[in-house]
């Protein structure tokens, strides 16, 4: 059997560890042997626990825990082949190898999602999966022979689970709630995390049996997802763009905390002469007790110049909001948005704004486009330098976010030059792999030249750079 | 490695058990955590969003293995004097003067510097205790880096080095809990040496049965409708989702109110309960057309 591994329980648990090292989550060679103990308190035959103890081992953040479960069940699945469930999938006619009754079908999943029985729902999944590979729905014709092929798409679109949602929340509703009420809604969306927990369960039932005909190895590249923090800014969808969003106050509280302790590690200043031979007086003149200058923390102003054009979204909208958290660290932030040209938005990140909601008054509010909505980078520092260039002071930050891609236009490197001299420290974040610089239109390189430009793809980058950033 | 002593638990059902006839009820992950702490004798870390349980779980492991419970509330700008050990200055120069003369230099040496003179801090009396022992570090998050160096010589040999009486090293292990609201990131050192539990909310069925050993007053319809509805309010984008510690305090104020049904009323009128930010009721209120 090809899921074996050559060297029994213990090659198996390091090829499992590998899979992880894999996936970003740094296991070192301790953790692997706290793991193998695990694997002899435990009684094997309860999976959950064993899920439970492998974790406490080697996982050491809370947001690699979903890395963590996929690749739990690949490696340790639950069942094998299709298993031996009790939910049968009925067939049209009397055959057991008929094509599948969807209608029937979906009247059993729409009674399971109404009660909720989540055990129930996990064996209907692995059975419609196991069916729909062997037979098919009715409209396609049978291939002897043939590899079975798990599709997930196949089985939602079959289900279509969500158009079940109406039917269910009517089955369960009161009669004396009247529809559109609180308690209607807190039960429409009970049912939607319901019906989204199965849509999830045949995605990973799919994973599974794929991994048992095509290697788990190779499922286990493409097919597990990131952890929040490795999502590249440009590529995340919306699914994962809300998850980035969620780790962006513990991020700022994280920032926050580290310079709160840089702060104070650097509040002693140098020595204090009068002080200290004045306090000298009472010892005779000998100084036991020497006195400092306390060093007056310089409460820095940062001024952020972001691109919030279409191709820099992602990007955009993650960064503006690790912004807004971090007002609380700065005397004085400003925020000013660009696409072809500048304006300022500070206004629109009140604290305790609704987040999710400010993006969408930046684009709508502020006007930024004169033209054609592309990005222009020269033309925006030419507004920001002609009615703000007030906002830098010498005490200011100045952070400029986006991916230089001028559409061809002037890049405008004097202003940039001049607005740099202005301000105290000058840095540019930008959400592109370093190699594509320079790359096209766009004028990374050459703006390089002129301000520091940092790399940040992912939430992970920027954190080490706005920390190595800040100033104290 | 070899344990100091027998382990507290049989199995991962026995800790279970014996957790709830203390008042907690343990889901999976937490009571196989709790077993494999036990067994390999490692620190336990536990980090999570506030009022899930992380304290209450030490407090219910203490009861559940007749241990005493030593705690260590950890806040900014602890140090070895408050977790370790601190010498009696007062009473050492006490003892200096009241043999003025009498003594040698060297005997009055080895005396100050003796048990007498020695106020041990939770750390230090944890390590000391022959009968069973449960270590709470609480918030070690909130303790500065330095702390955490300290805490690494005791939790991984349960030892401590007190430069003028030598290593005292345990008798008995202590049972060492870590909890952490991840204010910032701890180090890998200290992490590596702990199992480590993410004590998430509870799932709706343990959630239910929290509810109701807490407020046993509550019917189960009312339960069942506060426990949906808090896990709705969590599904929200909000600053601060609603934890377990805020689910009983709004049965409890249904109770105290005498409303026996969670319709619209009174949710709007006790969300505040629930919800301690005013942006987070209003959203609430918006997308769960509240008005």
């Amino acid at each position: 059997m090809a899921l074996l591994a050559p060297h029994g329980l213990p090659g198996h648990l390091v090829d499992f560890v590998a899979a992880l090292r894999t996936h970003g989550v740094a296991v070192g060679p301790g953790e692997t042997i706290d793991a193998a103990t695990v694997l002899t308190a435990l009684d094997l035959l309860h999976r959950d626990q064993l899920r439970e103890g492998l974790a406490a081992a080697v996982l050491r953040r809370s947001g690699q825990r979903k890395v963590f479960d996929t690749l739990f069940d690949l490696y340790f699945p639950a069942a094998l082949g299709a298993g031996s469930g009790e939910v049968e999938v009925p067939r049209l006619g009397d055959a057991d190898d008929g094509d599948v009754d969807v209608d029937a079908l979906r009247d059993i999943l729409a009674d399971l999602l109404r009660d909720g029985d989540d055990a129930s729902l996990a064996e209907l999944a692995r059975a419609v999966v196991d069916a729909l590979a062997r037979t098919g729905s009715g409209a396609q014709s049978d291939r002897p022979g043939a590899q079975p092929s798990w599709s997930a798409y196949q089985a939602l679109r079959l289900l279509s689970p969500e158009t079940l949602l109406a039917r269910i929340v009517d089955a369960l509703r009161d009669p004396d709630i009247e529809p559109g009420s609180f308690s209607d809604e807190v039960l429409r969306r009970e049912i939607r995390d319901r019906i989204a927990r199965f849509r999830d369960m045949i995605t990973d039932e799919v994973r599974r049996r794929t991994a048992e005909t095509r290697g788990r190895e190779q499922v286990a590249r493409t097919a597990v997802p990131k952890q929040a923090e490795q999502v590249e800014f440009l590529s995340a969808y919306a699914g994962q763009l809300a998850e980035l969003r969620r780790t962006v106050h513990p991020l700022a509280r994280r920032l926050a905390a580290r310079l709160a302790v840089r702060r104070k590690h650097a509040k002693r200043g140098e020595l204090d002469m009068r002080r200290t031979l004045r306090r000298s007086m009472s010892t005779g003149g000998v100084p036991m007790n020497p006195a400092f200058k306390a060093r007056r923390p310089g409460r820095p102003d940062l001024v952020v110049l972001c691109d919030v054009s279409g191709s820099v979204a992602g990007f955009s909208h993650f960064t503006l909001l690790l912004v807004q958290a971090l007002r609380e660290q700065f005397s004085k932030v400003r925020v000013f948005a660009f696409v072809e040209r500048a304006d300022e938005v500070t206004h629109l990140f009140e604290p305790g704004a609704e987040l999710s909601g400010v993006m969408n008054r930046v684009l709508r509010e502020a006007s930024l486009v004169a033209f054609d909505g592309h990005s222009d980078y020269g033309g925006s520092f030419g507004s920001f330098a002609e009615y703000w260039s007030d906002a830098l002071t010498p005490r200011s930050s100045l952070l400029i976010l986006g991916d230089a891609r001028t559409n061809y236009r002037d890049p405008n490197l004097t202003v940039l030059r001049r607005l740099a001299g202005q301000a105290r420290h000058t840095h540019w974040l930008n959400p592109e792999p370093r190699r594509q610089w320079g790359t096209g239109d766009s004028a990374a390189l050459r703006y390089a030249d002129v301000v520091p430009m940092h790399e940040c793809r992912t939430a992970a980058q920027l954190a080490d750079v706005v920390e190595s950033l800040l100033p104290i | 490695m070899s344990p100091l002593q027998s382990p507290s638990f049989g199995s991962v059902a026995d800790v279970t058990e014996r957790l709830a006839a203390a008042g907690y009820l343990a889901s999976t992950a937490v009571a196989t955590t709790v077993f494999l702490a036990d067994r390999l004798g490692k620190p336990l870390l536990v980090e999570g969003p506030a009022g899930v349980g992380k304290t209450e779980l030490a407090k219910a492991v203490a009861e559940s293995t007749k241990a005493e419970l030593v705690r260590l509330q950890c806040y900014e700008g602890i140090d070895e004097a408050r977790a370790l050990y601190e010498w009696n200055h007062a009473k050492q120069l006490l003892r200096i003067t009241a043999s003025q003369g009498a003594e040698s230099w060297d005997r009055t040496r080895d005396d100050v510097f003796s048990e007498e003179f020695l106020l041990p801090r939770p750390l230090l009396t944890a390590i000391r205790r022959a009968d069973p022992t449960v270590l709470l570090v609480d918030e070690i998050d909130k303790a500065d880096v330095e702390v955490e160096g300290l805490l690494l010589e005791v939790l991984s040999d349960y030892q401590v080095t007190v430069p003028e009486m030598g290593t005292i090293t345990a008798t008995r292990k202590p049972f060492a809990v870590l909890t952490s609201n991840s204010t910032r990131e701890l180090s890998e050192a200290l992490k590596r040496r702990c199992l480590f539990l993410h004590l998430d909310f509870p799932d709706a069925d343990l959630e239910r049965r929290i509810v109701a050993s807490r407020v046993p007053e509550l019917t189960g319809a009312l339960t069942d409708a506060l426990v949906r509805t808090v896990r709705v309010l969590r599904g929200l984008e909000l600053r601060k989702a609603p934890s377990v510690a805020e689910t009983i305090d709004w049965g409890r104020t249904l109770l105290a109110l005498g409303m026996d049904t969670l319709d619209d009323d009174a949710v709007r009128a006790t969300l505040g309960v629930v919800l301690k930010h005013q942006s987070d009721q209003v959203k609430a209120a918006a997308e769960l057309r509240l008005n």
